[in-house]
């Protein structure tokens, strides 16, 4: 039945008729509220001509220019190195031995507890306080700072997601492979972590996506990234005595969401092509998971088999 | 180590303002998410549009900018005199309502259809269908996530530090700037945001356990 959900049926005549009135007095409650916001923006003169003019200035280019790359370097190498930490803390959380499962299981919780800026915080004092014997100069105790805070949060979320993953391969692979003779680490390397990160992809992606976002508390600790250099530019420019946040806070966040949403489209693509394998397990949903930012428990995004019903 | 000892009102007063702000949020992000979930399911789709942009735009923003742009925008547009917590609670409040608006609107889909179509079918109102059959099952699947959510929103809090509100990070930034040694500082505000988490998991069991309807 279409139009059919959980809350209401299929309209009828009269539910047809109330529905196009409540649909007309939505839409113009919705674009009142719009011209609401934007007549008073324009009230304040935020959307003179002047003001966004600052965007065909070469530095304003390159500064945002120099952030979105500074963002993306950030991201990667935390998102490759949160990867491998997420790996080898899945792995020891696995572990046959109880002090490595304790010690990785004591790191995981941990990291996950505390705030991410805090953690960032106190790596960036520490490599600040350190910064002659390390050989920094410039900007990189902030970078470094930044990469570690995030490698170390998302590498154990990445832990806990991948863990999820390896327990939802069928118990008949392992016990396959090790009837066969291999050994723990055969079995984990060539069997259980490949089938885990296939069926965890969409959600690894998600929280790749997060560990994007948190690239923006790089503003807090002073690190020259898109958000950093976006205040910059709306505190340095002027325009007719009045400060330009708006059409440059405007411009960040479109970035931002642009990026976000690129890598949550690879993510549901990936998630798409994989529920329409036949075989194998199925792939988890393209949501991300729990802690700091995040919606779905890890457990929720566990991947059923292709062809298996949820209950 | 002595840090905490001769610094106990700073902690106190840090913990009480991250307890503050995150209640506040709270409030302001499931009264929102609701709103917003409600419009996502509704059948007219000018609201299904709105909502469906609110949650796209607000999950893809990072908090710090939203932060921003409620310190500096904000005040300029809307109201002049607000103070830090209420703008900081504006800015994670709305977060936060993103995803409380996904979890209650995955919430409201896990009901099975049939359920709904045999209290039509048994002469039940719309209330009455929402009321006694859908938002008690509904509430089961909902509260685990929201739980998730809040303890998320509790770890966002100390952005806010950052943007000149008393809380935790703040006062964590304090002492360190005071010359005390990072490491212990890290250590006890990262064991009162383990106290907070705690005492959040555990509520929303209690919740589940008394709200939690069984199939």
């Amino acid at each position: 039945m279409s139009g059919a959900s959980v809350l209401y049926d299929v309209p009828g005549p009269r539910a047809k008729v109330r529905n196009r009135v409540y649909m007309v007095f939505g839409s113009v409650a919705l674009l009142a509220l719009l011209a609401f916001i934007v007549l008073r923006l324009d009230a304040k003169g935020q959307f003179d001509a002047a003001k966004w003019d600052i965007f065909n200035y070469a530095g304003v280019r390159t500064s945002i220019r120099d952030g979105v790359l500074a963002t993306l370097q950030v991201f990667a190498i935390a998102a490759v190195l949160s990867l491998v930490l997420g790996v080898v803390l899945a792995v020891a959380r696995l572990s046959d031995h109880k002090p490595v499962r304790w010690v990785a299981t004591g790191f995981i919780e941990f990291f996950r507890a505390v705030p991410l800026l805090i953690t960032v915080y106190a790596l960036w004092v520490i490599i600040l306080s350190n910064r002659e014997d390390l050989g920094f100069s410039g900007n990189q105790a902030q970078f470094w700072a930044l990469v570690l805070g995030l490698t170390v949060y998302n590498g154990s979320v990445q832990a806990e997601v991948l863990r999820a993953g390896v327990n939802s391969v069928p118990k008949g692979q392992s016990e396959a492979a090790y009837a066969l003779g291999m050994s723990k680490t055969q079995v984990m390397s060539t069997v259980l972590i490949p089938q885990a990160v296939r069926a965890m992809l969409p959600t690894i992606i998600s929280q790749l996506v997060v560990t994007l976002k948190d690239t923006s508390l790089g503003y807090i600790i002073l690190y020259e990234e898109l958000l950093y250099n976006a205040r910059s530019i709306s505190t340095n420019i002027i325009v007719d005595g009045d400060d330009t946040y708006v059409p440059v806070l405007i411009v960040t966040g479109t970035i931002y969401v642009a990026m976000c949403l690129a890598l949550s489209a690879l993510a549901n693509w990936i998630e798409r092509r994989g529920r329409r394998t036949k075989t194998g397990i199925g792939v988890s949903a393209a949501a991300e998971p729990v802690t700091a930012t995040d919606a779905l428990e890890v457990g929720d995004a566990v991947p059923t088999a292709p062809g298996q019903k949820e209950n | 180590m002595n840090v905490l000892l001769d610094h106990l009102p700073e902690f106190r007063d840090g913990f009480l303002g991250t307890l503050a702000i995150t209640g506040a949020s709270a409030l302001l992000a499931l009264v929102l998410g609701v709103l917003i979930a409600s419009f996502r399911v509704s059948p007219i789709p000018p609201l299904r549009a709105f909502g469906t942009a609110w949650v796209t735009l607000l999950r893809n923003t990072p908090l710090t900018l939203l932060f921003l742009v409620a310190v500096f925008v904000v005040p300029q547009v809307l109201v002049p005199g607000a103070s830090p917590f209420v703008l900081a609670t504006l800015a994670l409040g709305f977060y936060t309502s993103a995803f409380v608006c996904e979890a209650v609107r995955s919430g409201i889909n896990t009901v099975p259809l049939g359920q709904a179509e045999a209290a039509r079918s048994i002469g039940m109102t719309f209330s009455q269908t929402l009321r006694l059959i859908v938002l008690p099952q509904a509430t089961r699947t909902v509260l685990s996530p929201l739980s998730s959510i809040f303890i998320a929103m509790t770890k966002n809090s100390a952005i806010a530090g950052a943007f000149s509100v008393g809380e935790m990070f703040g006062v964590a930034k304090l002492l360190s700037d005071e010359g005390y040694a990072i490491a212990w500082i890290f250590l006890w505000v990262a064991l009162a945001y383990l106290v907070i988490t705690f005492s959040i998991s555990g509520l929303f069991r209690l919740l589940e356990r008394r709200l939690g309807v069984g199939r």
